[in-house]
């Protein structure tokens, strides 16, 4: 894929003309879509395509940001075992969540061991130059980022190396949305690099319930604009489908292999997720014979963390649709992508951080 | 968090390939890909190749609305 190629999905001639067809497939009533995937929202946001959008089209943020919806025991967890002396690893996005009271990097603050990696693959190379110690990697991320995950386990780490899985799958939560009935939406644009993984099947059994259009979209400004054009034409037409507008990544069957390592290392499992209620079969454990890398099994573990926010932060809103980041009363006051209150102001996929970072797309 | 980066690959040895990313060079892992080959394209994320990139579907895409958009251009 020569650059040359992806450089024309920012093509403004070809932006012009998306959004002209946009505009001319008007149903004449408003209309609301949601995006499951921070990557989205940064695309949104940062090419400021809501200003382009017609006044009776609404793009809205759903529950993208992984680290925004693990939910506040998981962050303890990883907290208090941070404070008991094993070495944690995570995520960058992960360093700064709060939980019950503090956050990984508060626990550093206080003399805790807590290293940010880019990979699983760099937390095994951690455990395995550090014998003497146990290194417990925090696995956040969707579906995208447990097939690493599964890989590593496969690979077969070192015994000091241990996993807190907080994987979570998106198209549970996507119907969680639906059967709620919470908020009324005409599409989703369904998120890129998952569906690279899962491909468009898993979606489909959605259309067919709610009777809700679906594309799968890149992550260019013209791949957002046509993921939009596409869920229009579907309206305009009569059809409830799963569509692939990323075609040069995503396969209807999407990536067998990967798909096959989650399944050998992993069982689905109920779980709550934060700024939701208990989420049926939208979560990741190790299966049985990899519980000596469980570090929920290893140490016999409890989780805490009972309130999912801080008072006055309505970032279970911001996640569910329900509302802007703007209309939270603490946005861009108590709570700043500096001093955040909330998971979503926090990590560079959280809808409230990106909208205070580009504050002329706030309408 | 689910970001992926193209990057061309140079050289598999095992599971294991050079990728250059407009100029960086990074060791990438091939666990979860089958058939990939020297000079594909590959989506990389945390690490991992997680797709082999087709480059005639995005040309394909891209060359339908460039047609469009030089016909009213040249309106």
């Amino acid at each position: 894929m020569a650059s040359l190629v992806l450089e024309k999905f920012r093509n403004r001639e070809i932006a012009a003309r998306v959004l002209r067809e946009i505009r001319e497939l008007d149903p004449r009533r408003k209309v609301k879509f949601m995006h499951v995937c921070g990557s989205h929202e940064v695309t949104i946001t940062k090419f400021g395509l809501r200003s382009l959008l017609p006044d009776w089209l609404e793009v809205i943020s759903g529950p993208g940001c992984p680290v925004c919806v693990t939910s506040t025991a998981e962050i303890d967890e990883a907290i208090e075992l941070a404070k008991r002396g094993y070495l944690i690893t995570t995520f960058g996005d992960m360093f700064r969540v709060p939980g019950t009271g503090t956050s990984l990097a508060g626990a550093r603050t206080d003399g805790a061991d807590v290293r940010i990696v880019y990979s699983v693959a760099d937390a095994v190379k951690t455990a395995r130059r550090n014998p003497g110690r146990e290194v417990v990697h925090a696995a956040v991320g969707f579906e995208t980022t447990a097939p690493t995950t599964a890989a590593e386990v496969l690979r077969g780490p070192p015994e000091n190396f241990s996993l807190l899985v907080c994987h979570r799958l998106i198209p549970p939560a996507m119907e969680f949305l639906l059967a709620s009935g919470e908020v009324a939406l005409d599409g989703f644009i369904c998120p890129g690099h998952v569906s690279t993984i899962i491909g468009s099947k898993p979606y489909e059994p959605l259309s067919e319930r709610y009777g809700v259009p679906q594309v799968i979209a890149g992550f260019e400004p013209i791949d957002v604009l046509l993921g939009i054009w596409m869920l229009l034409k579907q309206l305009r037409e009569g059809r409830r489908e799963v569509e692939i507008g990323y075609t040069r990544s995503v396969r209807p069957e999407g990536n067998v292999v990967a798909q096959e390592k989650m399944a050998q290392v992993f069982k689905i499992v109920d779980k709550k997720w934060r700024g939701f209620p208990t989420v049926p079969k939208s979560a990741l454990e190790l299966r049985q014979e990899f519980e000596g890398h469980d570090v929920r099994e290893k140490f016999d573990f409890q989780a805490k963390g009972i309130e999912d926010f801080a008072k006055g932060c309505r970032c279970g809103e911001v996640l569910r649709g329900l509302i802007h980041p703007s209309e939270c009363p603490l946005f861009n006051k108590a709570c700043t992508p500096e001093h955040p209150v909330g998971p979503c102001a926090v990590t560079t996929e959280g809808a409230c951080n990106i909208a205070m970072k580009h504050p002329t797309a706030i309408s | 968090m689910c970001l992926a980066i193209p990057g061309k690959v140079l050289k598999i040895d095992g599971q294991v390939a050079a990728v250059d990313f407009g100029g960086a060079r990074r060791e990438v892992k091939l666990d979860l890909l089958k058939n990939v080959h020297e000079d594909d394209y590959v989506l990389v994320h945390a690490g991992y190749a997680i797709q082999v990139l087709d480059e005639t579907k995005a040309k394909e895409i891209l060359s339908s609305w460039e047609e469009v958009a030089r016909g009213v251009a040249g309106a």
